[in-house]
C-alpha cells in the first residue's frame, strides 16, 4: 500500500476514533450488551457446573462460546456501523469527491471495526476472567486461527451487508442487524453439530463458524486442535472475503453509474 | 514543463437515465485564472454535470481532463487537484470544524496540515468555531466551512454548485470576495453555478448556459443578452429556461 492509500484509510479511522471519542452513546454499547451476555451465560455456567456430576467445566465451552460468538458478530456489525455513520450524516459526496478509493474506504471501515472489536474483546475478556475464571489461554495457540476465522467471516459478512444498504438503501439495515443470530443455530455455537439434522449440517459445513466452535469443543475435550478443519475454516474465509469484495465492487459500480453516490440518503436510495 | 492552461477540459460528455438524457454530449473548458459559470434552469443538468466531473457519476459517454489529466484513468491525482463545495454537501454535523478538516486534510494530503488548518480557519473567520461540531453552525458558517475544506489542499480546480444558495448578502459577498482573491492569488480555474444573475455578472469572466443537458449558450455574461435581445442576464436566462428552442435558433 502506497503511503497516500494510508494516509487516506488513516482518515477513514480517524473520522471514526472522532466520533467514539466525542460519544458517550458509542462507547457504551461496545461493553454494555456483552456484559449483559457474560453475566448471564456466566451465571448459567455456574449453575450447570454445580449440577454436573461428572464435573464437566462448562466454562469454557458456553462463557467461551459467547465470547468468540459476541466477537463474530462485533466485527460485521462494525464495519456495518462504520459505514452507517457515514450514510446518516450524508457524507458520501465529500467523501468520493476526494482521492479516496472504494477500497481505501472499505479498508478504513474494516480497521475501524478491528479497532472497536478489540477493545470490546478486551473488555470481555476481563470480565469473564474476572467474575467467572474463565481462561481464554486454555485453547492455546489454536485461539489466533479461531479469532482469525471468526474475524475474516466477521469482515466478509460486513462487507455483503454494506453493499446491500447500498444497494437497496437505507432501510435495508434491518436485513443486517440479525444476521448473527439468524447464523448461530447453524454454526453450532453452544452443542456439537452432530446434533443438528442432516440439512443443517449441510448449511453448517459452508459457514467457517462452526469448525471454530467444533475446534474448541475439540480443544476442552482434550482431542487436540482439529488442524485440517481450521485451515478449510480459513479457506471458506477467502472465498467468502473474495465474493464479498466483488459483490460490492459491483455494488459500487451500480451505484455509481445511477447516481447513488451523489445523492445517497435515507430519502433518495432505495 | 509549462502547466497546462486549461484546469478542465470535457468533452462530449453525456449522461443518460433510462430514456433520458440528463446530459447530451455536452464540451467545455476552464482555464487558468477563470471563473466561468454554470447555468441554466432545475433539471438542465448542472448538477450531473459537476458529478461527473467529481468522478462520482459514471458518464455514458465522453472524458473529463483536470490539468490535463484523464478522470478516468487519473482519478486520485485530478481528485486531488480539485476541490469541491456545494450548499447541498454540508460536512458531517456530527464532528467539530476543526475535525472535519484534519480529516480531509489527510484525504488530500495537505503537506503541513495543522499550520494550513489554522489557516483557513483564519481566512474564513471560522477559528472561533473550531472545537463547535458543523450541526449546530448556522447555513452562512457551514457554507464557509465548506469552503475552508475546499480550498484546504490549494486545488487548481474549483467546483462551487450554488455556494451562496440560502445565504444572507453580506455572507454571500464575502464568499465571492475569498473566491476571487483566492482565484487572483493562485491561477485556479473555478466552474461556478448559481441561480443568481447579479452575481453571476459579477464573478464570472464566462458563462455557459445549460439547456435540457445541451450547451445553449456561451460567452461574456455582461454581452450576451445584447446579443440575444434581452436587457438583462435574469431576462436572457428565464428565455433560456422557457423559450430554448427560440434561442437556439438566434
Amino acid at each position: 500500500m502506497s503511503s497516500g492509500a494510508a494516509r487516506r484509510v488513516g482518515a477513514v479511522v480517524l473520522r471514526h476514533a472522532y466520533l467514539m471519542r466525542g460519544s458517550p452513546a458509542r462507547i457504551v454499547p461496545l461493553f454494555a450488551w456483552v456484559a449483559v451476555d457474560i453475566v448471564l451465560w456466566g451465571f448459567l455456567t455456574r449453575y450447570l457446573n454445580g449440577l454436573s456430576a461428572a464435573r464437566f467445566d462448562f466454562v469454557p465451552v458456553f462463557l467461551g462460546a459467547v465470547l468468540l460468538w459476541d466477537f463474530f458478530g462485533r466485527v460485521m456489525h462494525g464495519v456495518a456501523m462504520a459505514f452507517f455513520e457515514d450514510v446518516w450524516s450524508r457524507n458520501f459526496l465529500n467523501l468520493f469527491a476526494s482521492p479516496l478509493s472504494v477500497p481505501e474506504y472499505v479498508m478504513g471501515l474494516v480497521a475501524s471495526s478491528v479497532a472497536t472489536s478489540l477493545v470490546g474483546l478486551a473488555g470481555m475478556l476481563v470480565l469473564a476472567t474476572a467474575a467467572f475464571g474463565l481462561d481464554f489461554l486454555a485453547y492455546g495457540v489454536a485461539l489466533v486461527p479461531f479469532l482469525l476465522v471468526l474475524f475474516a467471516f466477521g469482515i466478509a459478512l460486513g462487507i455483503v451487508s454494506v453493499a446491500l444498504v447500498l444497494r437497496l438503501g437505507p432501510a435495508a439495515e434491518w436485513l443486517i442487524w440479525p444476521v448473527p443470530a439468524l447464523l448461530a443455530p447453524f454454526a453450532g455455537v453452544f452443542y456439537p453439530l452432530a446434533t443438528l439434522p442432516e440439512w443443517m449440517r449441510a448449511v453448517s459445513w459452508a459457514l467457517p463458524p462452526s469448525y471454530v466452535f467444533e475446534g474448541m469443543r475439540s480443544v476442552v475435550a482434550g482431542q487436540g486442535v482439529p488442524v485440517g478443519d481450521l485451515a478449510t475454516a480459513l479457506g471458506l474465509c477467502g472465498v467468502y472475503l473474495v465474493l464479498a469484495a466483488w459483490f460490492f465492487v459491483g455494488t459500487f459500480r451500480h451505484a455509481r453509474r445511477e447516481g447513488l453516490i451523489a445523492r445517497y440518503s435515507a430519502e433518495t436510495a432505495g | 514543463m509549462a502547466e497546462p492552461r486549461r484546469v478542465l477540459e470535457v468533452e462530449g460528455l453525456a449522461k443518460r437515465f433510462g430514456e433520458t438524457d440528463a446530459v447530451a454530449g455536452v464540451g467545455f473548458h476552464v482555464d487558468r485564472g477563470e471563473i466561468v459559470g454554470l447555468l441554466g434552469p432545475n433539471g438542465a443538468g448542472k448538477t450531473t454535470t459537476i458529478d461527473m466531473v467529481l468522478g462520482v457519476l459514471e458518464p455514458t459517454a465522453g472524458s473529463v481532463r483536470v490539468d490535463g489529466l484523464d478522470l478516468r484513468t487519473h482519478r486520485g491525482p485530478a481528485l486531488a487537484r480539485t476541490g469541491f463545495a456545494a450548499v447541498y454537501a454540508q460536512l458531517p454535523g456530527n464532528l467539530t470544524v476543526r475535525q472535519n478538516l484534519a480529516i480531509f486534510a489527510l484525504l488530500y494530503g495537505v503537506p503541513d496540515a495543522l499550520p494550513r488548518i489554522d489557516e483557513v480557519l483564519r481566512q474564513f473567520d471560522l477559528t472561533r468555531f473550531e472545537h463547535a461540531k458543523c450541526g449546530v453552525l448556522s447555513s452562512g458558517e457551514q457554507a464557509r466551512v465548506a469552503l475552508a475544506k475546499a480550498l484546504l489542499h490549494r486545488p487548481r480546480l474549483l467546483l462551487l454548485d450554488e455556494p451562496t444558495a440560502s445565504l444572507d448578502p453580506a455572507v454571500a459577498r464575502d464568499i465571492r470576495s475569498w473566491i476571487r482573491d483566492y482565484v487572483a492569488g493562485t491561477q485556479a480555474g473555478v466552474l461556478w453555478t448559481s441561480h443568481n444573475m447579479r452575481e453571476v455578472e459579477e464573478v464570472c469572466s464566462r458563462v455557459l448556459f445549460l439547456s435540457r443537458g445541451r450547451i445553449l449558450l456561451e460567452g461574456d455574461p455582461r454581452a450576451l443578452p445584447a446579443i440575444h435581445g434581452k436587457r438583462t442576464l435574469e431576462e436572457l436566462f428565464i428565455a433560456v429556461a422557457r423559450e430554448p428552442l427560440t434561442l437556439e435558433a438566434t
